[in-house]
C-alpha cells in the first residue's frame, strides 16, 4: 500500500482515512507541515 | 556549579553548568554544555525548562536562593528531550501546585517519560499567552526545532526570547553572556550547534526567523550555552545563511578513513588540485576526528568528498557510519565524489557514490585506484 511521509519531519501517515479524503487543511500533526508538501511512497 | 544569575529585571539564569560532558547527541562537545533554566519572578513566579535529571538538586538551590519559601506558580515547558525535562519529577514534587505550559507534543511526550509524576498541563499554541502580573508571555511554537512539541516562548516587557535549542551553543566552560566569550569561539560553536542538530530544518528555522522579525529582542537565552546581547544579530544572520542552505562553490570537505595509506594519498591528490584552482579545502582523516566535527566543517562546502578503502567488499565502517549521519542532517545543494583504493575488489567507491547520490548529491567521477597510485600521479 502507498503511504504518505511528511514533507517537514518525515511523519508517516497511518491514518484509517485514505490520504487524498483528508481535508486540504490537514496539517502534519507532529511539525504543521502543509498536507500539499507530503510525498507519497510507493507501497 | 553555576549558580544563580540575574540577566535583566526579575529574570534570573538558574540552569546548570556540565563541563566535563564528552559528547551530546552524538556530537562532540569539548567545553562541555550548559543545560539552561530561566526564572522569572513577576506576581507570579514562572520557571522556563528544567535541567538534566542529575542536575535536579542543584536546580531546586538556584531556584530557592532567589525566591527562598515563595512558590513557582508556571512552569513553560518549550521542549521536552530529557535535557530539558529531565529534572520534571524533582520540581513537581518540590512544586506540586505548579501549572504546566506546553504544546498538545509536549503534553504526550512527557506523560511517557515521567508516567510516575503527577501535575497539571496547559496546553499552549500560536498567539497563546500567560500573564503572571506585570508581566506576559507569548507562546511561539517552532515544531522540528528540534522535535515536534518544541517552542519558543517572548517576554515582550523585558524584551527577550526564551528560544530553547534555536540559537544555542555547546559552551560548559563557564561563561555566562556572549560578550564574555571570544566572538570566534562563540561563532564556531553555534556554527558546531547548527550542523549537528538543527541542520535538518532550515525551512522551519527560516519560518521562525521570521516571526523573530516582527517582534522586539534584545536577548535571547537559549537552552544550551550563553545567552546572546552583543552578537545576536550575528548569531541570527549566521542562523538565516545556514537555513537558507546555500553553499559555498569555493568550500571543499574531504573526508576519508585508510587502511594503509592509499586512500589517504588520493585526498592529498584532491586537496593539492582544489588549493590550486582557489578553492578552500579542509581534509579530514575519520581514524581521529570525530564525524561531528566534520558535519560542522562542510555546512557551507559546496564539495563534499568521501573516500575510504575496500575491506572485505565493504567500505570501512567509520565511513560507513559517517554516511549514515550525515544522511540524516539531510544537506542539500552538493556536489560529491567518492574515492578510495582496494586490493582485489574495490565495492567501496561505488557503494559511497550511491550513497551520495541518493541524498541527492551531483556526482563527479569516482577515483578508484587498485592498490596504489602510481608515482606519476602521486
Amino acid at each position: 500500500m502507498d503511504t504518505y511521509v511528511c514533507g517537514g519531519c518525515g511523519w508517516h501517515y497511518n491514518g484509517d482515512t485514505p490520504f487524498d479524503k483528508l481535508p486540504d487543511d490537514y496539517t502534519c500533526p507532529m511539525c504543521g507541515t502543509a498536507k500539499s508538501l507530503f510525498k507519497k511512497v510507493e507501497g | 556549579m553555576a549558580g544563580a544569575l540575574e540577566l535583566k529585571k526579575g529574570v534570573y539564569a538558574v540552569g546548570a553548568l556540565d563541563p566535563d560532558l564528552p559528547e551530546f547527541d552524538e556530537a562532540l562537545t569539548p567545553y562541555g554544555t550548559t543545560y539552561n533554566s530561566y526564572l522569572v519572578v513577576d506576581e507570579q513566579v514562572t520557571l522556563i525548562d528544567f535541567v538534566r535529571a542529575n542536575f535536579a538538586a542543584e536546580l531546586l538551590e538556584n531556584i530557592a536562593s532567589i525566591i527562598g519559601d515563595r512558590l513557582i506558580d508556571n512552569i513553560i515547558v518549550n521542549h521536552c528531550e530529557p535535557d530539558h525535562s529531565g529534572a520534571l519529577p524533582a520540581i513537581v514534587k518540590a512544586y506540586p501546585a505548579a501549572q504546566l505550559y506546553g504544546t498538545a507534543n509536549a503534553q504526550k511526550a512527557l506523560a511517557a517519560y515521567y508516567p510516575d509524576s503527577t501535575y497539571t498541563f496547559n496546553v499552549v499554541g500560536e498567539g497563546d499567552k500567560l500573564d503572571t502580573g506585570e508581566l506576559t508571555f507569548h507562546f511561539i511554537p517552532m515544531p522540528m526545532v528540534h522535535w515536534p512539541d518544541s517552542m519558543s516562548s517572548y517576554l515582550p516587557a523585558r524584551k527577550i526570547l526564551f528560544s530553547n535549542d534555536a540559537l544555542g551553543q555547546h559552551i560548559g566552560s563557564g561563561e555566562r553572556i556572549d560578550t564574555e566569550v571570544a566572538k570566534e569561539k562563540l561563532m564556531d560553536c553555534a556554527q558546531n550547534y547548527y550542523a549537528n542538530i538543527v541542520m535538518p530544518w532550515g525551512m522551519q528555522v527560516t519560518k521562525l526567523l521570521g516571526q523573530v522579525a516582527q517582534i522586539e529582542v534584545d536577548m535571547v537565552c537559549p537552552s544550551h550555552g550563553v545567552v546572546l546581547t552583543t552578537f545576536l544579530p550575528d548569531i541570527i544572520a549566521a542562523y538565516a545563511r545556514w537555513a537558507s542552505g546555500a553553499t559555498d562553490g569555493h568550500q571543499v570537505t574531504i573526508v576519508y578513513d585508510s587502511m594503509w595509506g592509499s586512500t589517504a594519498e588520493i585526498a592529498e591528490k584532491l586537496r593539492e588540485e582544489y588549493e590550486a584552482s582557489k578553492h578552500h579545502v579542509n581534509v579530514f582523516s575519520l581514524a581521529d576526528t570525530h564525524y561531528s566535527v566534520v558535519i560542522g566543517d562542510l555546512i557551507e562546502s559546496r564539495y563534499i568528498f568521501v573516500g575510504s578503502s575496500t575491506r572485505y567488499n565493504h567500505m570501512l565502517p567509520s565511513v560507513a557510519g559517517f554516511l549514515s549521519y550525515l544522511e540524516g542532517l539531510k544537506p542539500k545543494d552538493r556536489v560529491g565524489l567518492a574515492f578510495g583504493a582496494y586490493g582485489w575488489s574495490g565495492e567501496s567507491v561505488d557503494d559511497i557514490a550511491a550513497a551520495l547520490s541518493s541524498m541527492g548529491f551531483e556526482m563527479k567521477d569516482p577515483i578508484k585506484v587498485q592498490w596504489r597510485m602510481a608515482p606519476e600521479h602521486n
